[in-house]
């Protein structure tokens, strides 16, 4: 399968190890990426709380390039992720919109690109596929699943059920990874009120990382750069704050699954978590 | 202001505000509902009564996280979080002094980075961002672990076409909607 990938701004900077472990894993699986040239930012939720007319052009134009390659979208970001999907239900329900967006881009649209999230895409590939990767299996490692709010909210745009997903414990069972059932799979974690609304964040967070503390999950995993920030660069602060101690790393699906299949884990990433995971992964072995 | 302020309001998501029947699910399931001064089901209920305008010096507008909650739930199909960005609007148009601090100012920020590069320069932004809050040296452990594990990047790194993510703001600012 070929798809045309869309990394996003923060997997070319914060989320750094998401980009490198998506291709990676990608690459070992047979899914061949190509950058989309050129793409902009989706205008995330700065756009949308600001000008609807931004929050659909700006994707807009990710979706028209791709367009112009003729191949599917693969969004592992979860904001950007719902960004191009909900422009392209706009898109086909305001003809009005779709003209002013068309007049100012200079392009036109035929809507027949699909977007797939990173779970989408894993999961089409079939259990079989992964399973055949799976050199290292994790058993013994107990991990909850974290979707947050963008991959799943709202129904129009969402890649799972939006109240009990279950796409990534699907892509993770070959690994024999031991996924929890929890409370806090899609729980927001307060994405950028981290920077306008601390406090508030904070307390997200922190609801986040009890319910993971409370089923003793050794490690979480997300899909979501946003997430990923939250809960690992922010997990100190929240220990800080609330006299808490967590000690919960924070892993990438795309780097879950990479160790599972043998990679190496400084082409991975592993070496940028804030929130230490050594001790997860000697539980493993890795 | 009155009269586009509706118009706005209404058709934001085309949808019938008046199908609320204040069951109060929004609320129920609202993550940031213990930081809001008007509760999600409050929003409507005020939209209702026509007295929307008291919402838009809300505290509770900037405190929504868009995590659609409210509504991937509603029984009634309302799309309260496309509500409340249309609110935003309108609150910034009313009070620009909003954009001073907190959400509204890194909203700002975020979208000047766009305009400017086609991508957000996630350095630029934060450091912007501090400076206006007058709070320099936040996170500035953070910046230090993310710049030695080249999480975050010194330089922009810009779109070519600058020209065609020019033109989309300034469609934006004629007015398209």
């Amino acid at each position: 399968m070929k798809l045309a990938y869309y990394p996003g701004c923060s997997l070319k900077g914060t989320a750094r190890e998401y980009d490198l472990s998506t291709r990676l894993v990608a690459r070992h699986l047979g899914l061949e990426l190509v950058e989309i040239p050129d793409w902009n930012c989706c205008g995330a939720t700065a756009a949308h709380s600001t000008s609807h007319f931004l929050a659909v052009a700006l994707p807009a134009r990710v979706l028209a390039l791709a367009e112009d390659m003729g191949l599917d979208i693969l969004s592992p970001c979860a904001a950007c992720y719902q960004r191009l999907r909900a422009a392209q239900e706009e898109l086909k329900r305001d003809p009005e919109l779709k003209r002013q967006v068309e007049g100012a881009l200079g392009r036109t649209f035929e809507g027949r690109v699909r977007v797939f999230s990173l779970l989408e895409a894993l999961a089409q590939l079939g259990e079989e596929a992964l399973a055949a990767q799976v050199v290292r299996p994790l058993k013994g490692m107990q991990v909850a699943c974290y979707y947050g709010c963008l991959l799943v909210r709202p129904p129009l745009t969402s890649c799972d059920d939006p109240e009990q997903p279950q796409l990534m414990e699907k892509i993770l069972a070959p690994t024999k990874v031991d996924t929890l059932d929890w409370g806090g799979k899609n729980e927001c974690c307060g994405a950028s009120l981290i920077f306008g609304a601390r406090e508030v964040a904070l307390n997200l967070i922190k609801n986040i990382l009890h319910a993971a503390a409370q089923v003793r999950a050794h490690a979480l995993v997300t899909a979501c750069p946003l997430c990923h920030a939250n809960l690992d660069l922010r997990q100190k602060e929240v220990n800080r704050f609330f006299g808490t101690n967590f000690a919960i790393p924070v892993f990438y699906l795309s780097q879950l699954l990479g160790i599972a299949m043998g990679l190496n884990l400084r082409d991975l990433g592993l070496g940028s978590h804030f929130v230490d995971p050594r001790r997860a992964l000697r539980m493993v072995g890795s | 202001m009155n009269e586009n302020f509706w118009s706005e309001v209404n058709r934001a998501a085309g949808q019938k505000i008046t199908h609320c029947y204040q069951c109060g699910k929004c609320t129920a399931g609202c993550p940031v509902a213990f930081a809001m001064d008007y509760k999600p089901h409050q929003i409507l209920r005020l939209l209702q009564l026509g007295r929307g305008e008291e919402l838009l010096s809300s505290r509770a507008l900037w405190v929504c996280s868009s995590c659609q909650t409210c509504t991937t739930r509603c029984p009634c199909h309302i799309d309260l979080a496309r509500l409340i960005d249309a609110l935003r609007f309108f609150s910034r148009q009313a009070f620009p002094q909003v954009t001073r601090h907190g959400m509204p100012l890194f909203n700002e920020v975020f979208l000047r980075s766009v305009k400017r590069y086609g991508r957000v320069y996630e350095l630029g932004l934060t450091l912007q961002f501090n400076l206006k809050e007058r709070k320099v040296w936040r996170d500035l452990d953070l910046g230090h672990f993310m710049l030695s594990r080249r999480k975050i990047r010194l330089l922009p790194e810009p779109v070519e076409n600058r020209k065609e993510v020019a033109q989309i703001f300034s469609a934006e600012k004629e007015g398209a909607r």
